[in-house]
């Protein structure tokens, strides 16, 4: 269905390939997962099935690439919009109309189908996709799950027998990810659509996968296999399958229920160990450093936190949860004084944060928000610097190394823009961190990440928590949450609905529990690192 | 067909929304008759109906939402007009109601005066002259908020699509470049830096240009990925034949009413520009719409509803243009203005369409399918012509 033959392909200003000598077909009803560490080249493999790679991104091609026997190198992208569905990363960007019915037409209306069929095709959509209480409703209007769909639902219309998706649910909350990869998994198999799909969380992709394609970028030649074989020698790998490596299995197993049947040895072996270490109780000594009482707030008529009560104390590390829309992002703007509380009451270190100037404001807290790129201005990452450390009076150089200590080897001289995810956002945190906050919040900050850069988050975020700062994590990440919280908030609808130990929260819940606790279950390990520890000192 | 039937009576015909150009059509029909009119009866009578048929009509969405802001608008128009009277307009005879102190300016400014007298002929008739642009304004919106500018844009002939789909494009970006912009001063609060002023504009001006340019690279590659501009079919020749007789047909129409409105002496030349102007963009219409691969997703039909709608707007605009006496409100002398009967009557039937016509209703909205909205829901806008609504349709 899908072939690449021989493709080569050069962006015009750098000197080394991104894909190099690529070869492999995709037939026809089979869904390919593609991974890769971030900035590898999987975004520039995929967006070269529908020709925007090179017609559109400029560079040099060669080679060829067919989908359903046509060749990007004679068909334009809108001429294999017939065959080709694509739907790129943020939804919102490629909205073209205003509403859910005119987005799925829009299409459609493009390649000339009948009225009548066209009419056949949106209600088959909203039906498949389950948008049917949407279908009037405006897409600016739209939670991020319901866009994603919608944008799904909009490439679908067309009847393509190739579907592209880059990173479908990275915005997504656990279980509208798994309601996008349900409906996908259906769409290869009830209609033989060939399913090509790039997503850095593999551990929700990986089970519905039929092969895997292994971007290692660097000019590597890409790798191809059954996902149980190249996950062996993979260098992204989900939890599961560090699970599987550190335990030996073979073959890997690729979903909970695989890895829940021969994990009874395993759990065997961990009894005999002494149990992760219990939790800080929550709350030591000190006095908070924020406190939350009774905040509700509201956008027009919707109500987006309701009477929420929360204290956050310094040295520990609070993540915020819940699903797309329950108050997670609007909590974090309250508490770094971007919305003023009413009613209610914010204090942080004994101050409304709302009342502060930006520049006492930017001592007690710190927040990067969802796109960190929001936060940097300048044109290159040592301007960047420079302008923080004169701005808040700074040792010329403070800033450049705390970016050195979150992450070592950022290209001073690069543009912000062209920065991987991990390398932005660790800019961003710099920067934030200049200031000295007694508070650090985040917001969703592992969006693109790869597993790499997500540890190496972790680990920043834990160094910062004991040097006494608290650090406030908004995120759907569970595996994060996982690796570094000592508390989970869990919000639904604005309201809080647990709040505790990370590891209690985490593992009663079967929506939240990262996938070791899940194969691992009733005995409470969270994450690959806890196991392994534990293995050796049963073993040494 | 059939299937489209069947969907149809699950939406129901009697909930579909009026064509947007009918809903255009009767706007400026009542607006132009404003536009002849200072009595404050007639101009109180057309806001009062487009009020009473938004509030029963309008749609759900955002635009639907807006027309609360067309009415206060209007209603700050009244106001800075009164005040500009009272302080700069010209001193009038008449019944002087109280004196404002008086500021004498040097000779060279002769014929500028500020405050003095006013008086309640001068204060009426500036009130009414602000009232006629508030009018204008609301029945503006009303057009607005009953069919979005996007829905009228659907409807253009199938040569003007591309154009259409590019002012589509920029009405959706207004609204998320607004967001990107709340988004950054907050970002810039949260770094401690200046949100106003020069320094702010400029911090914030090259990230949003930036994203701004990176958005439409994105819409641009979805757009060619979606099949935006697919020329399947139509040879080059013929491309090139409409798109010349389109931009020739254009310019000879605008020297046509150039002429006419600059040159009223030589009425053959202007006329003649004009009609073959107008002729040659119907042929490169025809032309293109004849080989256009695009189809339509639910095009708006034109029935009985949207005939009576438009036969309305027609109506009014002949009473208007009929009648001579009591359109103009009489200040000196100062006499309280009378209701001419015709135009009134006119008005009071532009009011059909929210009695008629049912509400669209959102497929998520309570109101069953089918439910015929004879009285408007409980809404922020006084509702005043609801009582006259009433007798209208008593009469019917």
């Amino acid at each position: 269905m899908i072939r690449f033959a021989q493709v080569t392909f050069c962006y015009h200003e750098s000197a080394a390939p991104v894909l190099n000598a690529v070869d492999f077909e995709v037939p026809e009803g089979e869904l390919w997962a593609v991974v890769g560490l971030s900035g590898s080249g999987k975004s520039t493999l995929l967006r070269s099935v529908n020709g925007l790679v090179p017609h559109f991104s400029g560079g040099h091609f060669s080679g060829e690439v067919r989908v359903d026997g046509r060749s990007t190198r004679v068909f334009k992208p809108r001429d294999l919009a017939d065959v080709v569905g694509m739907v790129g990363q943020s939804p919102a960007a490629g909205f073209v109309t205003d509403t859910v019915e005119d987005e799925l037409a829009y299409v459609m209306e493009n390649l000339g189908v009948p009225p009548a069929a066209m009419r056949r095709r949106v209600e088959d959509t909203l039906d498949l996709l389950g948008l049917h209480d949407l279908r009037t409703r405006p897409l600016r209007e739209l939670s991020g799950g319901q866009q994603q769909r919608v944008a799904i639902g909009s490439a679908l219309t067309a009847a393509p027998r190739v579907l592209v998706l880059d990173e479908p649910t990275s915005a997504l909350d656990p279980a509208a990810a798994e309601e996008v990869l349900a409906c996908l998994s259906r769409l290869v198999h009830d209609l033989g659509v060939s399913v090509l799909i790039a997503e850095h969380r593999l551990e929700r992709v990986l089970p519905f996968a039929d092969r895997v394609v292994l971007v290692p970028g660097g000019s590597l030649p890409v790798v191809v296999g059954a996902p149980a074989e190249v996950m062996v020698t993979s260098p992204v790998a989900p939890p599961l399958i560090r699970l599987g490596r550190a335990a030996r299995w073979s073959p890997l197993p690729l979903s909970v229920r695989d890895a829940r049947r021969v994990a009874g040895p395993l759990r065997e072996r961990l009894r005999h160990s002494p149990q992760p270490p219990a939790p800080r109780p929550p709350g030591p000594a000190a006095a908070p450093v924020a406190e939350i009482a009774g905040l509700t707030a509201s956008y027009g008529d919707i109500v987006a936190l309701r009477d929420v009560t929360l204290k956050v104390y310094p040295g520990e590390i609070v993540a915020l949860m819940g699903r797309n829309g329950s108050g997670k992002s609007t909590l974090l703007a309250h508490l770094a004084g971007l919305r003023a509380p009413r009613p209610g009451r914010v204090r942080v270190a004994g101050e409304a944060p709302h009342r502060l100037a930006p520049k006492q404001l930017n001592r007690l807290i710190g927040l990067v928000p969802q796109d960190p790129a929001q936060l940097l201005y300048a044109l290159t990452v040592a301007d960047e610097c420079q302008t923080t450390d004169r701005d808040d009076g700074l040792r010329p150089g403070t800033t450049a190394a705390s970016l050195e200590g979150v992450l070592p080897g950022v290209p001073a001289d690069r543009h912000p823009n062209d920065l991987s995810e991990g390398q932005r956002l660790a800019l961003a945190l710099a920067v934030i961190l200049a200031s000295g906050p007694r508070i650090v919040a985040l917001d969703e900050p592992t969006r693109g990440l790869d597993y790499k850069a997500k540890e190496r988050l972790g680990k920043t975020l834990r160094d910062l928590a004991r040097q006494g700062r608290a650090v406030v994590v908004a995120t759907h990440d569970v595996e994060l949450v996982a690796q570094i919280a000592d508390r989970a908030v869990v919000l639904a609808d604005g309201e809080v609905v647990a709040d505790g130990p990370a590891r209690e929260v985490v593992c009663h819940s079967p929506v939240f529990a990262p996938q070791v606790a899940k194969v691992l279950a009733p005995d409470p390990w969270l994450t690959v690192d806890e196991v392994t520890e534990a293995l050796t000192r049963v073993e040494p | 067909m059939a299937a489209g039937a069947a969907v149809m009576t699950d939406r129901g015909p009697a909930r579909r929304a009026l064509h947007p150009l009918a809903w255009w059509a009767w706007a400026v029909g009542l607006a132009v008759a404003c536009l002849r009119t200072t009595n404050p009866l007639l101009l109180g009578l057309i806001a009062g109906v487009v009020v009473f048929v938004v509030a029963s009509q309008r749609s759900s969405g955002p635009w639907g939402r807006s027309f609360g802001m067309f009415v206060r608008f209007g209603v700050v128009v009244v106001l800075i007009r009164v005040v500009i009277q009272m302080v700069f307009g010209q001193r009038l005879g008449g019944h002087t109601l109280f004196v404002l102190p008086q500021v004498y300016l040097p000779h060279w400014a002769a014929g500028v005066s500020i405050g003095g007298p006013v008086t309640l002929e001068a204060l009426l008739e500036s009130l009414w002259q602000g009232l006629r642009l508030a009018v204008l304004l609301v029945c503006f919106g009303a057009a607005n908020s009953l069919a979005s500018p996007y829905r009228l844009l659907r409807c253009l002939p199938a040569f003007l699509y591309e154009a259409g789909v590019a002012v589509t494009v920029a009405l959706s970006f207004t609204p998320e470049v607004a967001a990107t912009l709340v988004g950054l001063r907050q970002a810039r609060r949260l770094r401690g830096r200046p949100t106003r002023g020069v320094a702010g504009l400029r911090g914030m001006a090259v990230p949003l240009l930036s994203g701004a340019m990176d958005r439409s690279l994105q819409l641009a590659a979805s757009m060619d990925s979606r099949g935006y501009g697919r020329r399947v079919g139509i040879s080059r020749r013929t491309r090139r034949l409409t798109e010349g007789l389109a931009v020739a047909g254009l310019l000879a129409s605008t020297a046509g009413l150039y002429w006419s409105v600059t040159d009223g002496s030589d009425n053959i030349r202007s006329t003649s520009a004009f009609g073959a102007g107008i002729a040659a963009l119907v042929a490169s219409m025809v032309l293109a719409g004849r080989r256009n691969p695009r189809t339509r997703y639910r095009p708006d039909p034109w029935r009985r509803p949207e005939w009576i709608t438009l036969g309305l707007a027609a109506v009014a605009l002949a009473a208007f243009a009929a009648t001579s006496a009591g359109l103009q409100a009489s200040v000196y002398p100062l006499r309280a203005p009378g209701l001419p009967a015709l135009p009134a009557l006119a008005v009071l039937a532009c009011a059909l369409p929210g009695l008629i016509i049912a509400r669209p209703v959102a497929a998520s909205r309570e109101r069953p399918a089918g439910s015929f909205a004879l009285w408007p829901r409980p809404s922020a806008e006084p509702v005043v012509m609801a009582p006259v609504g009433r007798s209208e349709a008593g009469s019917r």
